[in-house]
């Protein structure tokens, strides 16, 4: 797919995702909106991986460490082939796997997450056994900036940076909102990139809503001997004008008045793309 | 009971992981900065390639051992029970038990094992919580056969599990791995009596033959239960012993609070008539000491559990 064709994909997977959180009632809403352009770089562009080679060795692995964000995942899963469509007309319902967190028995998903803090010493972990094998599969990992208050993400940055993990790939969806108010107020973790860098890493910042800056950033050679961090940035709620960059839209549901206004945004946008 | 001398589990253990490492380049032992207290140290000669140290970081050791798990690695994640078991506990029900991810928890220096290090180094909680998490199985060896029979089996299985071992040499109980360690969830009658019954798990085994060795001078003939796994737990037996005897003990090194004794009791209490009493650690903080005379001071050596039995039974 080219950028044109990304961008209209993101399109289909914000409203499929909008959708989706209307019908089921529950979502985090602002964060799948956020994620959702990196999410479609990676799924029809970067990742060495299809439903089919999904159990493969060397396949890429991707990690989704703020896993509240599953909305966004299971449809472009589902979009890609990983299961029918149709499975996610349960999502949130009484014995579906589809569940507000990412699921394993669910295919496509790696590993169970939800508990922030643990996605990336997972990719620690699977970077690590392909530099044992000799493999030369990459690992991707999606984390949040609030997650960043978690001190497990500190002690995986250093083993990424002490174990020299260039086959690894972090991604900050850095928004700079979370559920309270901003990250900056509720937990100051900036300064990202410095610190990132002070603990052994090749950090490049990008506008991660900008389909053709992250075409180019996954296209970049790894630099040897280092872990790369993306510290994208991204607007919460991006796509639907009147929750971009609004904390209380981080797990909010729309109404039916807010979710017909949105639709027609999204239709026409397609439309316009045809 | 062999005549061997006595040996350290944890000496036991890396023989085993380094032969087993030698034959399958897939297991890879985890530190924390542990790997001497760990008796780890050979296998890092031997095998550096599948030694992976991670530092002081109990979180990281678990997580990173899940996420190798995942690329088919077989990872031993080795660090004092205390921190692997209540620093890492999350680590451990999301990564390794919800994920399904084949890693062996190694838990060394447990228990009462540090000893005068004081209550942050002690694990007296670890039962209670990993048995409450699913998916997760739960040993603790009494001797170096047994610690043999299940590193063999711990090698191959494919399951999580967390295993809880002591410091000092173990005296044997058993003459040979085979009959120390047959399956999961398959408890060893080490003596048969019928006037009580004393069940006991890793450190306490040896100290419930003493004491049924003891009571036999009193003419009091006991059945000595060692467990071998808390989880899967062998129900079969403890039910069949739980209306057998009118009096059982649990003998643990563990707060009296959902270890052994609750385990066992949660059997007696749905399938059983038997009266049971529950001898462990109360719930304070240890007092400070050997781990013997810290024994001895609660009642759990051979002649505090010997004492216990003869007060209720006369």
């Amino acid at each position: 797919m080219d950028v044109e064709q990304l961008e209209k994909k993101a399109i289909e997977m914000r409203k499929a995702t909008w959708e989706m959180i209307y019908r089921a009632k529950s979502g985090h809403t602002g964060s799948d909106l956020s994620c959702t352009d990196i999410l479609v770089a990676l799924y029809y562009k970067v990742l060495n991986q299809t439903p089919e080679t999904f159990k493969n060795e060397d396949r890429d692995r991707y990690i989704q460490s703020k896993g509240h964000a599953v909305e966004i995942l299971l449809n472009i899963l589902a979009d890609r082939g990983y299961f029918p469509k149709e499975d996610l007309l349960t999502y949130s319902q009484f014995k579906s796997p589809y569940i507000g967190h990412p699921n394993n028995h669910i295919k496509g998903i790696e590993m169970n997450t939800g508990s922030l803090g643990h996605g990336l010493a997972l990719s620690v972990g699977i970077a690590k056994a392909a530099k044992m094998d000799d493999k030369d599969y990459h690992t991707y990992v999606l984390m949040g900036d609030g997650e960043q208050a978690e001190g497990s993400v500190w002690e995986a940055a250093m083993a990424a940076g002490s174990f020299k993990l260039d086959n690894l790939t972090a991604i900050i969806d850095h928004n700079g909102l979370q559920i309270t108010g901003k990250t900056k107020d509720v937990m100051n973790s900036e300064p990202l990139k410095a610190k990132y860098e002070a603990f052994g890493w090749n950090v490049v910042e990008i506008d991660g809503n900008d389909m053709s800056q992250l075409v180019d950033v996954f296209d970049l050679k790894p630099v040897q001997n280092k872990p790369t961090l993306i510290l994208a940035d991204t607007v919460k709620g991006c796509g639907v004008s009147f929750a971009e960059n609004k904390a209380e839209w981080h797990h909010k549901v729309p109404t039916e008045e807010q979710y017909k206004e949105a639709l027609d945004v999204f239709d026409k946008e397609l439309e316009e793309r045809k | 009971m062999s005549e061997e001398k006595a040996r350290k589990v944890g000496e036991v253990i890396c023989e085993q992981l380094v032969d087993a490492g030698k034959k399958d380049s897939d297991i890879v032992v985890l530190t924390s900065d542990s790997r001497g207290s760990g008796s780890l140290v050979p296998f890092a000669k031997e095998l550096p390639k599948q030694i992976v140290e991670v530092g002081i970081a109990e979180q990281d050791l678990v997580t990173i051992s899940a996420g190798l798990a995942h690329s088919g690695k077989r990872p031993f994640a080795v660090s004092p029970a205390a921190f692997l078991t209540m620093r890492s506990i999350e680590q451990v029900k999301v990564d390794v038990s919800y994920s399904n991810t084949n890693v062996k928890l190694l838990g060394i220096s447990g228990g009462n094992s540090y000893s005068v290090l004081g209550s942050t180094h002690h694990s007296l909680q670890d039962l209670a919580i990993t048995r409450a998490i699913p998916n997760l199985e739960v040993y603790m060896p009494c001797d170096q056969y047994q610690t043999v029979g299940l590193f063999k089996y711990l090698v191959k299985s494919d399951k999580p599990a967390y295993i809880r071992i002591g410091k000092k040499a173990l005296n044997n109980c058993y003459s040979n791995p085979e009959e120390a360690f047959v399956k999961p969830g398959k408890a060893n009658v080490l003596r048969n009596g019928k006037d009580v019954a004393l069940v006991a798990m890793g450190e306490t085994v040896p100290e419930a033959l003493k004491a049924a060795d003891l009571l036999e001078k009193q003419g009091i003939k006991a059945t000595v239960v060692d467990l071998v796994s808390l989880k899967p737990l062998d129900t079969e037996l403890l039910s069949k012993i739980s209306n057998e005897f009118s009096d059982i003990y649990t003998i643990e090194e563990h707060s009296i609070y959902n270890g052994i004794g609750s385990a066992v009791a949660e059997v007696v209490a749905t399938s059983g008539s038997a009266k049971l009493h529950i001898l462990g650690f109360p719930d304070a903080p240890a007092i400070a000491g050997t781990q013997d005379e810290v024994f001895s001071y609660y009642g759990l050596d051979g002649a505090g559990i010997a004492k216990n039995v003869e007060k209720s039974i006369s």
